[in-house]
């Protein structure tokens, strides 16, 4: 049985709302007021609040764990107290063998030193000695891709030259432990593919890694198991997926209102993505998806169209499709009438978390209103095709020509899918 | 404390590093360059003298050369000194980003400061050899006392980095304190006159724990003279307290870093 080579056991952590006293005037008051009431470690004084609360998980040698929840749940806090940056107010953290964070990593850089000598001061800043430096030196250098201004002060660097030679000094750093947040949005996409490419490898290589991360669909990449927080408390533990899927049905979804949202004459009152037996979150690929919108006016609108639109897990529109270009007439409501359409649609989708965009659209004047991710679903049962769309692949041949030396030991297909 | 010791051992690396990219950036785009090193000891060597010359004139006696190379003795070390307390205890300040968001041991900081000016001090230590050739200083076996007396320098000035950086993490005031306090200590510290010029009094100058040092090395380069060990000894005890509490100070204060600073 694998090392458990964390163990973070009932860790909780209080934060400060407001000034600390910064002065030696405000220092008398503050002790006087601490030494009166004699607060216990885990009650809360006026102006305190918990970041994370009675938080107990394990991850355990070559694994890959992620830590997901909304902005404020805690994650980069977690994060900080596993490096050692700050220490949990109550509770035990346990790390075994050396730790290292793709987080901020381009801190220990010195905007007068050129990149090379930075190379050399963020190396031993993470926790390289100046051998491993030395050794590593080139690969460094060519993984940043800034050969022609390793002798350049880095204060003349572009923001994003200066994060890639952070991160790439970082990604060779040896961790038994690698914690990583959010730093895959640095560079351009060949560097970013490169980052991506490399975490792969350093979990491969056996160490064990934390990710945290608002791109789900990355954490399902990386990540067997995870970890869901909402406001300072763990949620749920378990496999991705379900941790993933939990997210969502937990996430309140604030209506994010259109320019003209709340003047707006009609409103979009509810979406709900449903099969035909009722409302439902899965669905398999290549069924049937049904969107109910339903809209309430207020006073007359004319002109109108439903449109609604499907985007991935990165916001990336790749369907929409609306109630005009389906055949209907222009819509008209009149003051407290009410609208219900549905849409059916096939779903050739690989396995993912989709979106659901609602639009009332005016022919020319633009939208009466708009609810972004108004509804989201899942589309599971093809485990054979990555992406957003299948395009139903079928094998037709797979061969291999025989060796030419052995012609009679060729390899057959069948051996081939066998694999 | 061993733990906290065994840990900067681990990453000397990063000690030797962080010194090593205070120097630089000092030295980065600025004309004198090293020069620097030297200008800081060579005004308090030159204010040295002025006040040597007047303190002859008034009292009526010649000024010997042993006065002057004397001054230049002292003011090095002094120099260093006060140096390394400025730098150290901003020393952290200054790196909020690397204390709030990346884990180190906080204790290269003041360290580093202090290890920084130890180079600073090498140099102008050079200068202060040469002008000693220049005067016709003689040697004696007493110098074999300099490592020592520089050794308890060097833990004392450490000792108060420590402290003060970590004090002015939670506190801006201390910077300031600290500040005017080393602009006037040069008063309470026998840099320019020796301590016997107060009679009787003189104990009460050599309470200031530098002052042993600097006396005892004026006494063992110039006047060929063993250190007066009560002083010396009194100054290292001094040093070795002060070294043992800042580190465990500094341990205790760790964890509230990256929260309070």
């Amino acid at each position: 049985m694998p090392d458990n080579v964390l163990n973070v056991e009932g860790v909780f952590k209080k934060f400060f709302r407001g000034e600390l006293f910064n002065s030696l005037r405000d220092l008398v008051p503050a002790v006087a007021n601490r030494w009166m009431r004699r607060a216990g470690k885990r009650d809360l004084e006026r102006r305190e609040f918990w970041a994370l609360r009675d938080v107990s998980f394990i991850v355990k040698q070559g694994e890959a764990f992620g830590i997901i929840g909304a902005n404020g749940a805690g994650k980069s806090t977690i994060l900080k107290l596993l490096t050692g940056i700050m220490k949990p107010t109550a509770g035990m953290i346990d790390v075994r063998g050396r730790i290292s964070a793709l987080i901020e990593v381009s801190a220990g850089l010195h905007q007068d030193l050129t990149g090379r000598e930075n190379i050399y001061l963020n190396g031993a800043i993470l926790g390289m000695t100046r051998d491993e430096i030395r050794r590593r030196f080139d690969a460094i250098v060519d993984f940043s891709g800034l050969e022609q201004f390793i002798d350049t002060p880095v204060k003349r660097y572009s923001s994003g030259m200066f994060a890639r030679l952070g991160f790439s000094v970082a990604a060779h750093v040896d961790p038994d432990v690698l914690l990583v947040d959010e730093v895959l949005s640095v560079g351009d996409y060949l560097f970013q593919r490169r980052c991506l490419e490399r975490m792969h490898s350093i979990i491969r290589s056996g160490a064990t890694v934390v990710f945290v991360s608002h791109n789900l669909r990355e954490v399902a990449q990386l990540c067997q198991r995870s970890l869901l927080l909402e406001q300072g408390q763990v949620e749920a533990i378990g496999p991705t997926d379900e941790i993933i899927t939990a997210y969502y049905k937990r996430a309140q979804r604030p209506r994010s209102n259109g320019i003209n949202g709340n003047d707006s004459n009609v409103t979009i009152t509810k979406v709900t993505v449903h099969d035909d037996q009722g409302p439902r979150m899965e669905f398999k690929s290549g069924g049937k998806l049904y969107v109910t919108i339903e809209a309430y006016a207020r006073s007359r609108c004319d002109d109108m169209s439903v449109v609604i639109a499907v985007v991935d897990d990165l916001q990336y529109k790749f369907f929409d499709t609306c109630t005009q270009r389906l055949g209907a007439d222009a819509i008209t409501l009149e003051r407290d009438q009410t609208l219900k359409c549905t849409f059916e649609m096939d779903l050739p989708l690989a396995e993912g978390t989709f979106h659901v965009h609602a639009y009332l659209h005016r022919y020319l004047t633009g939208a009466y209103d708009r609810w972004f991710s108004a509804a989201t679903f899942f589309v599971t049962g093809a485990p054979e095709v990555r992406g957003i769309v299948t395009l139903h692949p079928k094998l037709k041949t797979c061969h291999v020509s025989p060796t030419p030396d052995e012609d009679s030991v060729g390899m057959s297909s069948s051996d081939l899918l066998g694999m | 404390m061993l733990s906290n010791l065994q840990e900067i051992y681990n990453r000397r690396d990063l000690l030797y590093i962080l010194t090593w990219r205070e120097i630089t950036v000092r030295y980065k785009q600025s004309i004198m360059g090293m020069l620097w090193a030297v200008l800081m000891p060579g005004i308090i060597i030159f204010a040295g003298l002025i006040v040597r010359y007047a303190f002859a004139n008034a009292s009526g006696k010649s000024l010997a050369i042993s006065d002057l190379t004397s001054v230049a003795v002292k003011a090095a070390p002094w120099a260093f000194f006060v140096s390394s307390i400025r730098f150290g205890t901003t020393s952290l300040i200054s790196n909020t980003n690397l204390v709030t968001k990346i884990y180190l041991p906080r204790l290269v900081f003041p360290l580093a400061a202090v290890s920084s000016q130890f180079f600073d001090f090498l140099i102008s230590a050079g200068v202060v050899l040469s002008i000693l050739l220049l005067a016709g200083t003689e040697w004696s076996i007493q110098i074999l006392w300099v490592p020592v007396i520089v050794g308890t320098l060097v833990t004392m000035t450490m000792a108060l980095a420590v402290i003060f950086s970590a004090a002015s993490l939670f506190f801006r005031d201390v910077k300031y304190i600290v500040e005017v306090i080393l602009t006037f200590a040069i008063f309470f510290t026998p840099v320019f006159y020796d301590s016997a010029v107060l009679g009787p009094w003189s104990p009460l100058l050599l309470i200031n724990p530098v002052s042993p040092l600097l006396e005892a090395m004026a006494s063992v380069v110039i006047h060929h003279q063993a250190p007066s060990f009560v002083w010396l000894g009194y100054s290292i005890a001094v040093a070795g307290c002060l070294f043992t509490v800042a580190i465990n100070l500094f341990n205790r204060l760790d964890p509230y870093f990256a929260e309070c600073i």
